[in-house]
């Protein structure tokens, strides 16, 4: 009965996103107050049934209720209750119904925060609900979670084990977030353009929504790559692969749009920049789940392939990009000019930011997408190696880094370069210091890492600079978005940290160990004691018990396993990570040889602070995310907007 | 000029430049960095040169995994038609199984051996990688539900 309650709720969700698409964009009418209401009205009622939809499923995947085929196909009774709750998500069926629910979330946000007034509210909900409506009509035609089989089997199949981990429970929902949060940016901007009313108050009102994708896209990307780092076993943070390249490129847009709409929030400028960059964010998301749902990449997250689905979100895809720009060709032109700036100023670094950012998105979408184009072309398979994003990469980001330092420091629409070249002279000597220590100290030798650190200091001293040249004597009164650009900042530098560490001083090592044998991996020394098999509650392991010396002395027992599933049939590795926060020793145990067992050991200097680096960055959003909304509570006049 | 203008020019020529520059970068390293993808049919139909860094995929064939020293492992891959002997120091992924799908990242040494550098199999067992059952189909030894000779 269950499964007919959610059915029910989705096909009612799907009248009323159309009744809330028809609406919102009549009230976008200055006289359509009561088409603004049952927009209002039908927001509310999307809301509470597609909650009531994913609420069935989670039901339905805790009480294990396998007549619906989607729970059978992904569950099992001996699952654990976590995994049965996340497990929801860890399907194409279920992470769909996801998206909407988040979708549902962002549209009942803009329908309490009424932002930039009635009439850009009602646009945003028309423009929110059209894509509702298509998402919905996708999960009923080619992605429904509450199918039935009958008679019900007494069994699950079980989930994929490499799904079933804290780590990945979470990733999902905060790409979501990020994914469907940029949706709410297109919307506005689709709205701005509807109603012609592209301005500051305009920019006020997207940008808690780009902040909140921005933070979520940073936090899911970094949950990612942390999760590929323990789970698979390589001892790698980040692949290139195009699954990542999917999530990375949005970020990139999302970044460059966070700034070009603080620009236009405060003086006005990059008015048309800014929608067009809107409508690219979503535009990239979209593209994303196209690529990981569609079945055309291989990889863990593309669920199995149904060319139904693919086909769908082609024209979702097409439809959606095609009429937002078709909106922009034909709206843009007739909106106000943007405000000047002079060459010297916040809004010239964010220019370059832009530039540099759209740039990288550009280069991951060239060698995201140039393979498939290749093979729908004439067939050739072509795989783009991880040299090739970073060589692109690299260049523009180390230009970006030499940047970033002067943003903050520099006035809206006329900056003193002298004076900001003042101010952050530490900064730099503290750069020049941190590149000579490394240059004469680490080994082995790289020159590359050298001026990696360089530039890593200079982004961190300029952030501290910053914080300290605000707050001197008055760190109270200093509000939260003080930190802001200085937390992300400092984290994008001790990211980069974290990623020179790793690749250039990395030691590793892959060796056969019998029990009893030793091996030595960057100054740690390892011996196998034994292995033995251990009972999990859905899986079989065999734990290796190996003892880690440093300098003579046991520190440490670590325990990698290989679990294998049996309902599932499926072995994956769990590795075993010390961290002392500077470094990482990371132990994989491989398969058996005779009496031995392969083990791979890595010393990784410096890894964790890929992830700090990355929480520092979703911190600055937080920071400046939560003063825009306190100030947005007590006074929503346009005049009391908090310092930068 | 005046000043507005000539701000869109700057800003269209910072544009033009940047794109030029990314356009250089990208097509130059991209044109270092591609990997193809070989099935052992291709491999010997097409002469692939000793020391060209490609992908070759196929089912590891049953019977030919022989473990070396250390962690050295020698592995056939084959289509069903052609077969191509594979060497990797590594620890193998954990769904690596003889009869099954495996993709090898590496190159040919001067005796035809495929040194390879990475081994990647599927991720569970009902996932085939894409180009191995492209590979099988054209060598004629496709079946239905994965299952292969």
């Amino acid at each position: 009965m269950t499964g007919e309650i959610g059915q029910l709720a989705l096909c009612l969700a799907l009248v009323l996103s159309l009744i809330q698409a028809g609406a919102g964009i009549a009230g976008a009418r200055p006289d359509a107050a009561r088409a603004r209401a049952v927009a209002s009205g039908a927001a509310l009622g999307f809301f509470v049934f597609v909650m009531l939809a994913f609420g069935v499923l989670v039901y339905a995947s805790v009480v294990s209720d396998f007549s619906l085929l989607n729970i059978w196909q992904n569950s099992s009774t001996d699952k654990p209750l976590l995994y049965k709750l996340t497990g929801v998500w860890g399907d194409h069926e279920g992470s769909m119904l996801l998206w909407i629910s988040v979708l549902a979330v962002y549209t009942l946000a803009i329908v309490f925060a009424k932002r930039g007034g009635e009439r850009l509210t009602s646009a945003s909900l028309g423009v929110q609900g059209l894509l509702a409506f298509a998402f919905v009509l996708f999960i009923l035609f080619t992605s429904n979670p509450f199918l039935r089989i009958d008679p019900a089997p007494f069994q699950g199949q079980g989930l994929n084990p490499l799904l079933q981990d804290p780590g990945l429970a979470l990733h999902p929902p905060m790409l979501y977030i990020g994914y469907v949060g940029l949706s709410a940016a297109f919307s506005y901007a689709a709205a701005a353009l509807i109603t012609m009313q592209a301005d500051a108050d305009w920019a006020r009102a997207a940008r808690p929504f780009i902040l909140a994708a921005w933070i979520a896209l940073t936090l899911g990307i970094t949950l990612g790559s942390w999760w590929a780092y323990y789970e698979l076993g390589w001892g790698g943070f980040w692949f290139w692969d195009p699954v990542e390249n999917a999530s990375l490129m949005p970020w990139l847009l999302a970044t460059a749009l966070l700034h070009s709409a603080l620009a236009t929030e405060r003086t006005g400028a990059f008015r048309t920049w800014t929608l067009l960059l809107a409508i690219g964010g979503f535009s990239l998301s979209l593209i994303g789940t196209f690529l990981v749902r569609s079945g055309v990449l291989s990889s863990v997250h593309s669920f199995a392939s149904d060319p139904r689905r693919g086909m769908f979100i082609l024209l979702m895809l097409v439809a959606a990009i095609g009429s937002a720009l078709a909106l922009f060709a034909w709206r843009a032109p007739k909106l106000q000019e943007g405000a000047a700036f002079e060459p010297v100023s916040k809004e010239t670094t964010f220019l370059i930011n832009n530039v540099f950012l759209v740039a990288a998105c550009a280069t991951v979408f060239i060698g995201t997408i140039y393979p498939l184009a290749l093979d729908a072309y004439n067939g050739t398979k072509i795989s783009v190696g991880p040299p090739f994003f970073a060589i692109t990469f690299a260049p523009l980001f180390v230009a970006l880094m030499i940047l970033v330092p002067f943003g903050p420091q520099l006035g809206w629409r006329r900056g003193n370069l002298r004076e900001a070249v003042q101010t952050l002279m530490p900064a730099m000597g503290l750069a020049a210091v941190a590149g000579v220590i490394v240059f004469a100290v680490a080994r082995p030798f790289s020159l590359a890492a050298a001026g990696a650190f360089v530039l890593a200091f200079w982004v961190i001293g300029a952030s501290v600079l910053d914080i300290w040249r605000r707050g001197r004597g008055k760190f109270r009164a200093l509000p939260l978005s003080a930190y802001a650009s200085a937390l992300a900042h400092a984290g994008l530098g001790i990211t980069l940290l974290g990623i020179v560490g790793t690749t250039v001083w990395k030691s590793e090592m892959i060796t056969v160990l019998k029990p009893g044998q030793s091996a030595n991996v960057g100054g740690y020394t390892l011996r196998l004691d034994k292995v033995v098999d251990v009972q999990g509650p859905n899986y079989i392991a065999q734990r290796a018990v190996i003892d880690v010396f440093s300098g003579g002395e046991m520190i440490a027992t670590m325990n990698p396993e290989k679990r294998m599933f049996p309902r599932m049939g499926q072995t994956v590795s769990d590795t075993a990570i010390r961290t002392t926060g500077f470094e990482d020793l990371y132990l994989a145990l491989g398969d058996q040889r005779g009496t031995g067992w392969t083990v791979r050991a890595y010393a990784n200097p410096l890894a964790p602070f890929i992830w700090f680096g990355g929480l520092f960055m979703a911190l600055g959003g937080f920071a400046s995310l939560w003063t825009r909304l306190r100030v947005k509570a007590r006074a929503p006049s346009a005049n009391t907007v908090p310092a930068e | 000029m005046k000043p507005k203008k000539r701000r869109r020019l700057a800003f269209a020529i910072a544009i033009v430049v940047a794109t030029a520059g990314a356009a250089t970068l990208v097509l130059g390293a991209l044109k270092q960095n591609i990997l193809y993808f070989y099935s052992p049919s291709d491999v010997l139909s097409q002469h692939v040169e000793p020391g060209v860094a490609f992908r070759v995929g196929g089912l590891v064939e049953k019977g030919s995994v022989a473990h070396g020293r250390g962690a050295d492992v020698r592995f056939t891959v084959t289509d069903g038609k052609h077969q191509i002997p594979v060497d990797y120091d590594g620890v193998l992924p954990d769904l690596f199984r003889e009869g099954q799908g495996v993709i090898a990242i590496g190159r040919l040494d001067p005796r035809g051996t495929f040194e390879a550098s990475e081994v990647l199999a599927k991720h569970d067992e009902k996932y085939m990688p894409p180009e191995v059952v492209d590979a099988l189909k054209r060598s004629g030894h496709w079946k239905e539900g994965g299952a292969s000779s």
